[in-house]
């Protein structure tokens, strides 16, 4: 029985990749769900946490599998192509933190907003823009989703705020902790702690490392951030909360970034290699999540090899379009600056050069 | 010695504008106990663009100082410290991010002295690189010569070479009064010949005088910072087709040297001025005020053009960036319809 169903599960592999068909065999191999125990939460000014088991799918499984898988070739990706120099300027890559934008996105709604600064390839991704119209951005074509004009740092999506190049804001994030909690606006305000800020390590920049407890008068979760499901549950506890009408609260997710803080920066004289490598052997997301569905029945270490072939073709595909993509046409140079305005024009490098805006 | 502290020196031969900024700093803070550095990265990881490399190994914590990543914060720690009698050199790690401080540049710094009736002066250095790099986009692109220029109690310098980029640093550290240092990523790792002055310790470029680079007869070209060195190419470019330039480089924005433009202005008749920054209130539509004002716009043959960077944000494409600043083929151009050649 098991070898027909293996064979039959090859033949309709082999032909056109129908998940719905692959489900169906597949439905009599494998647990359609499985309970795991996830970390507890720190909590702060909280009676409660997030529950310390949850229920995953296979369904949802797969997705959360294939996103981070997505969002780690794709950074891999632009790695490559910046090394090429394919890719200019300044790019900030997530990979090692999968397990926060995937986690998160699974834990709100499509209709929620998010904002975040410029290590955001990932959650552009997770907010639903295209692996094809990320890279054409980062290589600064016409078809990036911001028409090749803001490259790295600055890419939107609906309900996604971009991507932002300026930080150093300490002092506003204490306001805003004030106003939000003052007039209960329901916001989840996140930490990814990955451990250092650009070369300095968060011993060496914070009073207080516990990140969590910083809004003080806003209760806070830290969380497990390279366990996709503990940042799913503690999102969903957190959006909980604020629906609720109880106001703010923060999420610290601990995690940890592979590269550098950007592709200036080769990451290696602030860290060691070996603390490099003991995250990735012990706490790779990637190979968290795997490992639990395959050691619970609810993925086959095949299938999920598969997915990887169709991540990484999915990428290939996506980075020859970002390569072969032409650049915006310099007659657009000037479109764009004013919303909603009648033309006008836009002064060049002088007087004589002119280019034309449209809103 | 040079070896043992990883320090740059290297007699009468070529010096990129890091290591000349570098040796200013060093030699500042060697020769008085109250200069020290403070920024981003400035110490351990030896500054994000390696100006301050080796320092903090030669001078230790309390000269070369790490901040977390609050520019508002650490900005109002150097004005507090500068109040109180030391000498602060201020980096911010591009000069965009000196918008999340700029409250106290302007309003703690630049204005102080004159509000305190002449009590209470702000000894300070706000330095980093300003302007377009290479393919930062928009919010890292900006420059800041008209903002900061435009602020009376603040001084506003601007190299462009190794020499300029040392003899200024050493000037504004030995100032006694705030001064912004716009430097520029992309000339980091240009190197310049040192004239044999710039070695001395003691070599210092006065705030407020532009220095002629090239001398000429037909127009008069007025720049800062890297577009210096575009006016130069376009220069000698010009000069095959026997037009005679004569380069200015500003050096300073504030206080603006502007009898050096007027002298060159009566004597060639023309005049352009070249700016990364945008069009509208730059550093040129200043220029081309002063001289209506004073005694060269008489000796004008053509109106004044500037030659600035797009009115637009930087966008990121790159054949958007490299038609948002101004190339040579656009400073040739400017020069041509001025002599209306």
């Amino acid at each position: 029985m098991r070898k027909m169903l293996a064979a039959v599960s090859r033949v309709l592999s082999g032909a056109a990749q129908k998940p719905a068909s692959r489900v169906l065999v597949a439905s009599r191999n494998f647990a359609n769900d499985a309970t795991f125990e996830i970390k507890k939460c720190d909590l702060h000014r909280l009676e409660e946490g997030p529950p310390v088991t949850t229920v995953l799918t296979r369904e949802d499984g797969l997705r959360y599998y294939r996103m981070m898988q997505t969002v780690r070739r794709m950074e891999l990706k632009a790695d490559q192509l910046y090394k090429q120099k394919i890719i200019r300027g300044f790019c900030h890559l997530c990979d090692g933190q999968e397990a926060c934008c995937v986690g998160l996105e699974a834990g709100i709604n499509p209709t929620d907003h998010l904002i975040t600064a410029y290590r955001a390839h990932g959650f552009t991704f997770t907010r639903g823009l295209s692996v094809r119209e990320i890279l054409a951005e980062l290589t600064g074509r016409r078809g990036g989703c911001a028409k090749g004009k803001g490259g790295s740092m600055h890419m939107y999506a609906k309900n996604f705020y971009g991507g932002n190049g300026i930080v150093g804001a300490q002092g506003q994030i204490f306001e805003a902790y004030n106003m939000a909690a003052l007039w209960k606006l329901p916001c989840i305000f996140i930490c990814e702690n990955n451990r250092y800020g650009m070369g300095t390590s968060v011993e060496r920049a914070a009073a207080s490392t516990d990140y969590y407890k910083r809004g003080d008068f806003i209760p806070g979760l830290r969380v497990d951030g390279m366990d996709i499901l503990c940042v799913r549950e503690a999102t969903r506890f957190a959006a909980a909360h604020c629906r609720s009408g109880k106001g703010p609260i923060l999420m610290e997710l601990q995690t940890y970034r592979y590269h550098g803080h950007s592709m200036s920066d080769p990451g290696v004289s602030y860290r060691t290699r070996e603390e490099i490598q003991e995250v990735r052997s012990k706490s790779d997301p990637i190979m968290l999540l795997k490992d639990r569905m395959v050691n619970s029945n609810l993925a086959s270490v095949e299938e999920l090899k598969e997915i990887d072939v169709e991540v990484r073709k999915e990428i290939e595909d996506a980075a020859q379009f970002a390569t072969a993509d032409p650049e915006p046409p310099l007659e657009e140079l000037g479109y764009h600056i004013y919303s909603s305005d009648p033309p006008f024009e836009v002064r060049g490098a002088n007087q004589w050069i002119k280019f034309k805006s449209i809103s | 010695m040079a070896a043992a502290s990883g320090l740059m020196r290297r007699p009468l031969e070529q010096v990129t504008v890091r290591e000349a900024i570098n040796q200013g700093m060093d030699e500042e803070l060697e020769r008085d106990e109250k200069v020290f550095l403070l920024g981003e990265e400035v110490a351990q990881y030896d500054g994000a663009y390696k100006v301050s490399r080796g320092l903090w190994k030669k001078y230790g914590d309390k000269r070369i100082i790490d901040t977390p990543i609050s520019e508002m914060g650490f900005a109002g720690i150097a004005v507090g410290a500068a109040m109180a009698g030391l000498r602060p050199i201020c980096e911010f790690m591009t000069f965009n991010f000196s918008m999340q401080a700029i409250d106290q540049v302007i309003n703690s710094a630049a204005k102080t002295y004159y509000m305190s009736g002449g009590l209470q002066p702000v000894p300070i250095v706000f330095r980093g690189p300003n302007g377009a790099s290479a393919g930062v986009a928009a919010q890292h692109s900006q420059c800041f010569a008209a903002w900061y220029g435009h602020c009376p109690g603040l001084k506003v310098v601007s190299p462009w070479n190794s020499e300029d980029a040392k003899g200024l640093i050493k000037s504004a550290i030995r100032d006694n009064n705030p001064v912004v240092v716009l430097e520029n990523e992309l000339m980091y790792g240009v190197p310049f010949e040192f004239p044999s002055e710039a070695q001395s310790k003691d070599f210092l470029i006065p705030i407020g005088k532009a220095k002629i680079e090239r001398q000429g007869t037909h127009i008069t070209v007025v720049a800062h910072s890297r577009p210096v060195g575009h006016c130069l190419e376009a220069a000698t470019v010009l000069s095959k087709e026997g037009i005679e330039c004569e380069v200015i480089n500003m050096r300073t924005i504030r206080p603006m040297d502007i009898e050096t433009i007027e002298a060159s202005v009566m004597k060639t008749n023309h005049l352009i001025t070249v700016e990364g920054g945008w069009p509208q209130f730059g550093v040129g539509a200043e220029v081309c005020a002063r001289i209506m004002e004073g005694p060269a716009f008489n000796f004008l043959d053509a109106p004044a053009v500037r030659v600035t960077g797009a009115d637009v944000p930087m966008p990121y494409a790159k054949i958007l960036e490299d038609n948002s600043i101004p190339q040579v083929k656009d400073i040739i151009f400017a020069i041509k319809k001025t002599l209306n050649i």
